[in-house]
């Protein structure tokens, strides 16, 4: 074992933080558990308040109501360097008069640890986060990913009970991000620590997540695991910020669904009487010929645009009531052979089982 | 000129090489246009610095009757009093540069940790003295340090004293004095240097487990040693050239380097020997700054070559 963090990994409860700025409310009633050892997901956009929580989870922030406890114990008065939680900053904060050495080893000497366990336990960080050999390397002499893995290896080489990340990854380019998602999740599923992320990213948060907290002006709107978020978005604003969506109006009366004069099969009990949304994703429409059999439903279109990506192609089309959707699928050579012109009328399908309702706000 | 091209020409074998004459021509085109741009502010640098600096250096090489010789320079070893000016000079640098940090640290650290708007106005009043005369305020020092000044006569009044402390005229006046003037060259770099430092930085020390004091010393302080270096240069520098606030508070007990050049120009109208002072100060000044940048540049840890 590396470095053991398994059993000192310790559950997160928050609930009824309430954070004002002048005025402002940035979060309200915010109550949410973590569960010892959960990759969870902060996610939401700019302004949301995802930031402001980590804040206050690291006591930067002192919250106006509220408890967080760690493993049962409240800490919402404790300061921050009594918490013992890693963090992991969006600039990574390394100390620039410090080398890279001295930088991991700073947690363990504010804790005083002896100088042989110090460059011991360094030395294994440096070996877990791939930067063996570089200790003796200034900070100004790393590259943005190395930066990060040092950012990493400090906030967990003192074996914290919880670590949190504030967007660690939005500074790196592409690949490099795609690449440091796989390593992070592996180390944490190496590592087994309580982890709070925070991201505006949601491909990255379906990634690497156990669960995901969506937020959005200063709420949680849906905390579920990514394939329930992505199934089964309970909001508008959840659906529209987790992949790809067209929102279609349909009507429910009568314990049925109803797009304009069209009854809609969905596996899913209808809601209340009333105006709601139906979250058509791109991938999930497909081109059906005539009207529908089984348990699929039909929507009727005229093509717009059709845009031939190699591996796949994108649809536009417009509904009758001149709303926009769009459909995705991969070039198969039985697809490609019947691809639609633009204007041309076609029928969009949609399987019962991938109907999602949410209410139109 | 032309030769360095024609070696150039034919390295890159010139019937090949596809317009590179003229490109070579462009190029000495560009740096000709080049040198005449730099060329009034390189007369202005050998009008103003280079002439004067050889001239004030000829002059110190001959005596009182003309003749080359050394005596200027020989004078300061053979004469007490010029051994005891040097160190009365340096011993007024180093306690007001002293005196400049103690007091300005703190003052700095206050101003960058308040808000915007505060640090402002605060900053208001460290620039309000520094656009004051400095003949001005080196009187009011007076009125106030003096045997019968604000100071003393408040002390006795509430009887902490039963004799008036010797404030002006003497050692402890001139640095007063002259730590008020150099206050804001101590406190403006310094201030701009830890407006600088990354709060995150300071946050993930409190993370990883530094207590507040903690902290401090072992980030914020490390990172601000260079607007304190430069700042420290400044003050120490200007401390050794410094001429109104001793001969005013000095009471003719403190003789301060500039003071000796003065008394020796226009009192003995010894040119000779007043450039020779003027030479060794900006000797002695030089050799400082090098010895300094030569100790920080030893400590090569990221701070020091960062900026």
């Amino acid at each position: 074992m590396l470095l053991s963090l398994a059993q000192s990994a310790l559950p997160i409860g928050i609930s009824g933080i309430e954070k004002r700025f002048g005025g402002v409310s940035i979060l309200s009633d915010l109550s949410l558990d973590v569960a010892a050892g959960e990759f969870l997901t902060l996610l939401g956009p700019s302004g949301s308040g995802k930031t402001t929580l980590l804040m206050i989870l690291a006591g930067f922030v002192r919250a106006n109501a509220g408890s967080i406890k760690v493993g049962g114990e409240e800490i919402i008065t404790m300061p921050p360097h009594k918490r013992n939680i890693g963090m992991v900053f969006q600039n990574y904060a390394l100390f620039p008069h410090m080398n890279v050495f001295h930088n991991i080893a700073f947690p363990l000497k504010q804790r005083h640890v002896s100088a042989a366990e110090t460059s011991d336990r360094v030395e294994r960080a440096l070996d877990l986060v791939q930067l063996k050999g570089l200790g003796e390397r200034r900070v100004d002499q790393l590259s943005g990913g190395q930066r990060q893995r040092v950012a990493l290896a400090r906030a967990i080489v003192f074996e914290p009970r919880i670590v949190l990340m504030d967007e660690p990854l939005s500074a790196l380019d592409k690949s490099l991000r795609e690449h440091m998602q796989i390593e992070l999740r592996n180390l944490h599923r190496r590592l087994g620590m309580t982890t709070v992320y925070v991201t505006h990213d949601q491909r990255e948060a379906i990634t690497m997540s156990d669960r995901i907290a969506v937020m959005n002006s200063g709420r949680i709107e849906q905390i579920d695991q990514p394939e329930v978020l992505y199934a089964k978005p309970r909001t508008k604003f959840v659906a529209g910020f987790i992949g790809e969506s067209s929102f279609v109006p349909v009507e429910s009366r009568n314990g049925s669904i109803w797009y304009e004069d069209r009854k809609l099969r969905m596996n899913d009990a209808a809601p209340s009487t009333g105006r709601h949304l139906m979250v058509v994703r791109p991938e999930k429409l497909r081109l059906i010929a005539g009207e529908p059999t089984g348990d699929i439903n039909a929507l009727p279109a005229t093509v717009g645009d059709v845009i031939y990506q190699g591996d796949s192609f994108v649809c536009y089309a417009t509904l009758k009531d001149g709303r926009q959707v769009t459909l995705r699928d991969y070039c198969r050579s039985e697809v490609l052979a019947r691809l639609p012109a633009p204007g041309e009328p076609i029928m969009l399908g949609i399987d019962a089982q991938d109907v999602v309702l949410v209410t139109d706000q | 000129m032309s030769l360095a091209s024609a070696s150039l020409d034919r390295a890159v074998e010139p019937d090949r090489a596809l317009n590179a004459d003229s490109l070579n021509a462009d190029a000495r085109r560009e740096a000709r246009g080049m040198l005449a741009l730099l060329s009034p502010g390189l007369f202005l640098v050998f009008a103003v610095i280079i002439v004067p600096i050889g001239w004030l250096f000829w002059l110190s090489l001959f005596d009182e009757s003309g003749q080359l010789s050394a005596a200027n320079y020989a004078r300061f070893f053979e004469q007490a009093s010029y051994i005891k000016t040097f160190v009365t000079t340096f011993k007024v640098a180093f306690t007001v540069t002293g005196a400049c940090v103690l007091l300005g640290y703190p003052l700095a650290y206050m101003l960058s940790q308040l808000p915007r708007r505060a640090a402002s106005i605060c900053l208001i009043f460290v620039i309000l003295p520094f656009w004051t005369s400095v003949l001005v305020r080196t009187y009011a020092w007076l009125v106030i340090l003096q045997r019968k000044g604000l100071v003393n006569t408040w002390l006795m009044d509430l009887g902490v004293i039963g004799q008036p402390l010797p404030l002006a005229n003497n050692f402890a006046g001139v640095v007063i004095g002259m730590t008020h003037i150099m206050l804001p060259f101590l406190v403006l770099p310094l201030y701009a240097s830890m407006k600088t430092i990354d709060v995150d930085c300071l946050r993930a020390g409190m993370n990883l487990g530094a207590s507040p004091a903690a902290t401090f010393w072992q980030i914020f302080f490390p990172l601000s040693l260079p607007g304190l270096a430069s700042g420290l240069v400044i003050v120490f520098v200007l401390c050794l050239g410094f001429f109104v606030t001793p001969a005013l508070m000095g009471g003719g007990k403190v003789i301060m380097w500039a003071m000796r050049m003065e008394q020796t120009t226009s009192l003995y109208s010894n040119w000779g020997a007043g450039a020779a002072l003027g030479v060794v100060l900006l000797a002695v000044t030089l050799a400082l700054l090098g010895l300094f940048q030569w100790l920080l540049g030893t400590r090569a840890t990221g701070v020091w070559s960062r900026r």
